[in-house]
């Protein structure tokens, strides 16, 4: 018997932003979401199941966009599904288009695009119930029979007008309901046809759609990435854009020009005063939200609350986090005894592998709570009115505030908040500059070094200058590393900064909630593993290879000779000390064979392989060996720190032991033999380093999740390269100008 | 005049868009067109963007932009 392949209705959901698109998505699909991944596209797109009488349907949530024109990845996307030239995905049977009923003109511009693609469509004014404060009314009934498709009235966030959309949907497939076309004048309809022939000459074809994008937008040719072999059609293009020209259209506007038109006729009587308009909502808490005094007061008290939250609130979480994971090491530990190799990869590989990436979740989960309500109130958009001027200047924009201030805290969060920003040139050089924030993960490198050298020598005043002036290095590379990017390597201008202010909302529980499980469920699964691999590399870098049994007797009997030389005691006291767990000698005795096993570990190799290099900069072997185990996360170097110097790995910045051990070290050899290594320019080239490095596993796996692999692997070589660079010129400067 | 030197409160038709790049085809996407009325509502404490009352919504821009569209104040 063959299985009957039913096939899956699939609907497609576009509209501007701001038009409540996600909640109608969420209210018709639940819980029944996933996020889809598509070969070369970064943009994820999400994906839902719902019933439509008997049979499922599959709807695609696509990134909102004001118009077709293929300008940004979000609307080349949108173009690409809908044209079903998308890898693996079938196009849509039926596009859902959402429009914000109180600002229908400007929103019939893409429906109007859509429109010719000649695809089965619904329309939704969303948000009808602020019709009646802008004193407005829409003839639903006349707007259908202009359409020839349904119009459904509906207002989302309150699930009004659920249930008839469904029924539209199903009647627009079953009927292919098709939008009536706009009608385009002759010398349009003569471009398309030039260009049309101008490919069929060497054997190509291309949806009539396609040849509108090709004509109307500016950088055509390199955002349609077309090869060298469209090359011939350059020219062609120019022909057909003279032609527009000649009928009297400005080729780049003609299109909304055109459109406009043809929507002013649509609308005719469709939209219609009725009753007075009440005073703006909007309008009055602007008044106090963007005032020059008032604006920044309350901007700033925002912002200080969100900072706060993800710099502090999250830290009883994350501490929560880390007291599992010792809890569930303790318990695994013990069982593994037998197996010394298992018990290591299980307690120090995969428990810390899994708790490497889950104790961001609490910051990821609060930061996306704030940039849900920010969003869907609107002030969001209010944020990056005010602060614009600031970042504009270095080719940024207004919206890159958010993500850039939580990356004060931790980049991993602020990362994924750069999905705010709808510009994607923007948006990368936002992601590649926040790095460089200095999170909190810099602080225990910078409390140790600044604790056992600065404050000692110089007194608190310049330690906390000190303090103070690392949180400013990475901002002070930050701002050129963002201005070369988007002036020079960008190979198309980002889009002008021009965005919508939405009126005000109360944003809606459940989608704020949504929208924090989702991008914490994300980063679990998709930067989770990456995490975790890295995580088990440096694990296996450290573990091997391991030290013999008699190696490890050999480190046993010299350091029994010592202790009894040292207390002139006897071997049996020595004995009794060492058998009795946890007991200081024990201790000792374990840190000084882990500090031999990390020395002869193929981290240990590597770091006096490399050490050389860092020479340069005044490091030693173990600090090279730091700098290289604390690849999965900066603080990591303190620890590492303490069992290079044979205290064990238990030790945190505030560790006087530490701090006594590393201002005591001395090269042994070379010609500064006897000479301190922890010198002042070393101090200050350490914690520069740690302020450029890219040493965080987990936010090279968030920037391959969201940029893709070339922009990871591109900042992580920049930002290595520049630590290297700023930690060498500090260290030669200072000890040429001091020493 | 061009509708960057606009003060808030004022309004104006627009008479001529002086680009011919994305900049034009993304302002025209919001309504900016030839022969549209535009108001200014404000501009932003630190002298840029300003924002813009048109076609039934309000939209920011910086004034970089807005110094290409030549406005004829009403």
């Amino acid at each position: 018997m063959t299985a009957v392949a039913t096939k899956k209705v699939k609907i497609a959901l576009v509209g501007n932003p701001n038009t409540g698109k996600t909640t109608i998505f969420n209210n018709l699909t639940g819980l029944k979401q996933r996020t889809g991944n598509y070969a070369g596209v970064t943009v994820s797109l999400k994906m839902g199941l719902f019933k439509m009488g008997d049979s499922d349907a599959e709807m695609i949530d696509l990134p909102g966009t004001y118009s077709m024109s293929a300008n940004s990845l979000d609307e080349s996307i949108v173009l690409d599904v809908l044209n079903s030239r998308m890898k693996d995905m079938r196009g849509p049977d039926v596009v859902v288009c959402i429009a914000d009923a109180c600002a229908l003109r400007r929103n019939m511009l893409l429906v109007s695009q859509i429109a010719t693609l000649g695809l089965p469509m619904v329309l939704v004014l969303n948000q009808s119930d602020g019709l009646k404060k802008l004193g407005l009314a829409v003839d639903t009934a006349l707007l259908e029979k202009r359409l020839g498709i349904q119009v459904i009235s509906a207002v989302g966030t309150k699930g009004v007008g659920m249930a008839e959309l469904k029924s539209a949907i199903a009647d627009a497939l079953e009927r292919q309901r098709l939008m009536k076309s706009i009608f385009w004048p002759e010398c349009v309809n003569k471009a398309t046809a030039h260009l049309r022939h101008v490919l069929s000459e060497r054997g190509k074809h291309m949806l009539e759609s396609e040849l509108h994008r090709l004509m109307f937008d500016a950088h055509s040719h390199e955002n349609l990435a077309l090869g060298v072999e469209f090359c011939f059609l350059r020219e062609g293009i120019d022909q057909a854009r003279e032609m527009i020209r000649k009928g009297g259209y400005n080729p780049l506007a003609a299109e909304a020009v055109l459109h406009y038109r043809n929507i002013d006729a649509l609308l005719e009587g469709v939209v219609t005063k009725k009753g007075d308009v009440e005073a703006s909502t909007s309008e009055s808490i602007d008044h106090i939200m963007l005032h020059r005094l008032w604006g920044f007061v309350i901007f700033i008290g925002m912002m200080y609350l969100v900072f706060q939250s993800v710099y502090s609130w999250a830290g009883p979480l994350m501490d929560g986090i880390e007291f599992l994971q010792a809890s569930v090491q303790n318990w695994v530990t013990p069982l593994l005894v037998s197996t010394p190799m298992l018990q290591s990869l299980v307690s120090d590989g995969v428990i810390e592998g899994v708790g490497a990436f889950l104790v961001f979740l609490p910051q990821i989960l609060i930061l996306f709570f704030f940039v849900a309500l920010l969003e869907d109130t609107g002030y969001m958009a209010r944020a990056a009115f005010l602060m614009d001027r600031v970042f504009s200047g270095c080719g940024l924009n207004g919206k890159s505030f958010v993500p850039l201030l939580s990356s004060y805290a931790c980049a991993i969060p602020g990362i994924m908040a750069t999905r705010t920003i709808e510009d994607s040139k923007t948006r990368l050089a936002t992601i590649f500059v926040a790095p460089f924030m200095s999170c909190s993960a810099r602080l225990p490198v910078y409390v140790l070094m600044i604790g056992a050298f600065i404050q000692p020598k110089f007194g608190a005043l310049w330690a906390g200058f000190t303090l103070f002036a690392m949180h400013f290095v990475g901002l002070m590379v930050a701002v050129p590393t963002a201005w070369l990017l988007t002036r020079f390597v960008f190979k198309t201008k980002s889009q002008p900064f021009v965005m919508e202010l939405p009126r005000y909302r109360v944003p809606r529980v459940r989608d704020v909630i949504w929208r924090m499980t989702e991008s914490g469920i994300e980063f679990c699964k998709r930067a989770g593993s990456t995490i975790f691999a890295i995580t088990i590399l440096i694990w296996a870098l450290l573990y091997f290879p391991q030290l013999t049994e008699s190696e490890e007797q050999a480190i046993r009997t010299a350091f029994i000779e010592t202790k009894m030389s040292a207390a002139s005691s006897s071997p049996s006291e020595v004995m009794a000390a060492l058998d009795q767990e946890g007991s200081a000698t024990a201790k000792a005795l374990r840190a000084q064979i882990a500090s031999v096993q990390i020395n002869q570990s193929y981290m240990g190799t590597m770091g006096k392989t490399l050490q050389p290099v860092f020479a340069w900069a005044g490091y030693d072997w173990k600090i090279t060996v730091g700098l290289l185990a604390s690849f999965p996360a900066r603080e990591i170097f303190v620890s590492t720190m303490g069992i290079i110097h044979s205290l064990g790995g238990n030790v945190d910045e505030e560790s006087n032991d530490l701090r006594t051990v590393l201002a005591q070290s001395t090269w042994q050899t070379g010609k500064l033999a006897g000479q301190p290594i922890f010198t002042v320019p070393v101090v200050v080239s350490i914690m520069v380093f740690f302020a450029l490095c890219s040493q965080c596993g987990a936010t090279t796996a968030v920037i391959v999740k969201e940029a893709g692999w070339k922009w990871a692997i591109l900042s992580f070589t920049y930002m290595t390269g520049l630590a290297w660079l700023g930690a060498v010129l500090t260290y030669q400067m200072g000890t040429y100008l001091f020493y | 005049m061009y509708l960057s030197n606009l003060r808030p409160g004022e309004r104006a038709r627009i008479a001529f868009l002086d680009t011919q790049t994305a900049i034009e085809q993304r302002i025209a996407a919001f309504g900016l067109m030839c022969g549209e009325i535009v108001e200014v509502t404000r501009i932003a404490p630190m002298g840029d963007p300003m924002a813009v009352w048109c076609a039934g919504t309000e939209i920011m821009l910086r004034k970089s932009e807005a110094g290409s569209i030549r406005v004829n104040r009403l």
